[in-house]
């Protein structure tokens, strides 16, 4: 349940990577590839600033499948990833990759996207750009704290920030599906501080 | 939270047993556990009820009696341990040594077999300083109506008294989440019980969340939201015959229904166009019209008794508050300025009264505001309280009681300061919550 494993560790990294991306998102949306292929060309010197791609700086661009060896696949089926699927294999080349992380989290009674987690939806909004075949699904979730009915709309306004910001990096309308649960489906099933925390949390969902 | 009078009465202490929760102790255990109850409030003295000629009808009617008055904040029953002597009629009475023990009133009567698994239940409510009759009753019934009756005589007993209608004869409603193995197995059910949480019936089971359930005007049908579908959707369901139809399943989350008082619509929320919106749906036709149309979220709407207002909980103004708005969506206002939070609002059957979860210092309270003077007042003990439901008299408001003791059910009177938990006959470690009475 390590929800912080992949975040980046400081708060200036973050901001580096914030405007790196920014400025790809201005060079015509494909700068920040983030998926399988790497950085190769221009962007890639952007993305080494930010300094969270710490893994694929070998500018293999046939990073999928075939650039993992035996061992690499089979130990990746045992954890449930799927080589052949252009994500995990991505995840997989790099285990800090931002796509790695699927659960971000929010403040109370916000929908607001975290800093931190600015590098996670850019990550995943650029792969979905780069997979049009792909589909996520956004789950919205919100502590147990206050009314039931206020949260399920909770959930939804996180589900939709999330939303908004993969669109804002290339997710096409039709890859994205939004789910509020609410409070219903607490991944912490207890009352404090801590579990809260872990329960306001959008969460995201590749189809298979 | 301080609370001037404050007594336990009776059998408080069976409370701290385990396994009377339990089904297997079901319908024996009423265990009564109020904390407060209103300066002044009537004393009286709940005889229990004789059994004649070999009848064991195996429900202690006095006991029910006993914690449904107790619950109201208006009476002050007197412990069972007080009572020296156990009449079963007027007749027998000694007023001299019951105004003795300090009581205004009180209720005795006899049980006798009258049939295959039926009773005879003969009922009557004295006056201890008049020495005289106000009330008195028989009814028959089937052994596993009994409760029924006790019910029916608390309601008496409370309308005799205090000239207000009683409530306990109305069936609640409730979401219970049995406790699966991890993270998997988790079962919702939606369950119809009595106002004392006994007999409580499962109508519908589901792995996914249920939540929301709102009682029809007639009775016979509840609203409710379920994730059966994979998302928000809503159903309305006969009580009776299970009958079930799904009345809202848009883009977006379906969810909050309340029945207009005229039973023919259904306010829900939508967010089919974008942020959450009070719409309202023709029960009938399923024709859906928008009511509030605004960025923020919009829902848990609540009708005034005439069918004029809709209160609902809104976070345009920033933290959520409750407004109100015409169904026609015209002349919205604010209600509540007390306090940075305050959602889901249930109104009192008169207009007069609104009840809402309230937030102060960080905990969750039930408070009660006045909608004529918006005075509000905290009427239960937090942290975690939830989800109001006002008893169909307004004398008392059923909620849902958080926290890290896992969630159960707790009625608050409205009058006095009587805090107490149903007991309802469900499995240990089983959550309930969302009660509409």
């Amino acid at each position: 349940m390590s929800t912080t494993g992949t975040a980046p560790t400081t708060l200036g990294r973050l901001r580096l990577l914030g405007a790196a991306a920014g400025l790809g998102l201005l060079a015509g949306c494909a700068s920040w590839t983030g998926g399988q292929g790497g950085m190769d060309e221009g962007p890639a010197e952007e993305v080494e600033g930010s300094e969270v791609a710490t893994g694929e700086t070998d500018d293999s661009s046939e990073a999928d499948a075939q650039g993992l060896s035996e061992a690499e696949q089979e130990r990746a089926r045992a954890q449930g990833l799927d080589p052949e699927d252009p994500l995990d294999a991505a995840v997989l080349e790099d285990p800090d990759s931002p796509l790695a992380t699927r659960r971000i989290h929010f403040d109370f009674d916000d929908s607001a996207i975290r800093d931190e987690y600015v590098p996670v939806l850019e990550a995943h909004g650029a792969f979905l750009a780069e997979h049009p075949e792909e589909e996520l699904t956004i789950e919205g979730h919100t502590d147990e704290r206050g009314s039931r009915e206020y949260n399920l709309a909770l959930g939804e306004r996180r589900a939709e920030s999330v939303e908004e910001m993969l669109r804002a990096h290339g997710a096409q309308p039709g890859q994205l599906e939004t789910v509020s649960y609410g409070e219903e489906k607490p991944l912490v099933d207890a009352s404090n501080e801590e579990a809260w925390a872990e329960n306001r949390r959008a969460k995201l969902i590749y189809e298979d | 939270m301080a609370r001037a009078n404050r007594f336990r009465s009776t059998l408080a202490a069976l409370a701290a047993l385990p396994g009377l929760a339990g089904p297997a102790a079901a319908d024996q255990d009423v265990v009564i556990d109020i904390i407060g109850g209103v300066e002044g409030a009537t004393p009286i003295a709940i005889v229990p009820f004789q059994p004649q000629d070999g009848a064991a009808p195996g429900t202690d009617i006095a006991d029910i009696i006993s914690a449904d008055l107790a619950r109201t904040g208006r009476f002050e029953v007197l412990p069972e341990e007080d009572l020296v002597e156990t009449p079963s009629r007027m007749a027998d009475v000694d007023f001299a040594t019951w105004r003795a023990l300090g009581v205004d009133y009180l209720a005795l009567g006899e049980v006798s077999p009258a049939g295959e698994a039926r009773y005879e239940v003969r009922y009557e409510l004295l006056n201890a300083y008049q020495e005289g009759r106000t009330d008195g009753h028989r009814y028959r019934a089937a052994a596993q109506d009994l409760r029924t009756v006790a019910h029916t005589l608390s309601d008496r007993i409370y309308e005799q008294i205090t000239g207000r209608s009683g409530a306990f004869t109305q069936k609640i409603a409730y979401i219970a989440v049995d406790k699966g193995e991890g993270e998997q197995g988790r079962q919702y059910r939606l369950v119809v019980a009595d106002a004392d949480g006994h007999r409580s019936q499962t109508i519908l089971t589901s792995e996914e969340p249920l939540l929301s359930p709102a009682w029809s005007p007639d009775r016979e049908r509840l609203a409710y939201v379920s994730f059966e579908g994979g998302s928000s959707e809503v159903f309305v369901q006969d009580v009776h015959t299970g009958e079930r139809e799904r009345v809202a399943a848009f883009r977006g989350i379906n969810s909050a229904p309340a029945w207009s008082p005229d039973g023919e619509r259904l306010a829900v929320t939508l967010s089919r166009d974008g942020a959450a919106n009070i719409h309202l749906i023709d029960v009938a036709s399923g024709d859906v019209h928008p009511v509030t149309r605004h960025w923020a979220i919009d829902t848990a709407a609540a009708w005034g008794p005439d069918g004029d207002w809709l209160y609902f909980t809104s976070d345009r103004g920033g933290p959520p508050q409750i407004y109100r708005t015409h169904p026609d969506g015209q002349q919205t206002e604010r209600v509540t300025y007390e306090g940075s939070y305050n959602a889901r609002p249930s109104i009192g059957p008169s207009g007069e009264r609104m009840a809402m979860v309230h937030r102060q210092d960080g905990a969750y309270y039930i408070a009660v505001q006045d909608l004529e003077t918006e005075t509000v007042r905290v009427i239960s003990d937090g942290p975690a309280d939830e989800s109001p439901s006002f008893a169909p008299n307004g004398d008392m408001v059923l909620y849902t009681v958080g926290g890290e003791a896992g969630e159960r059910l707790a009625t608050a009177s409205v009058i006095g300061n009587a805090i107490a938990p149903l007991r309802a006959t469900e499995q240990e470690g089983t959550r309930l919550r969302e009660p509409d009475w």
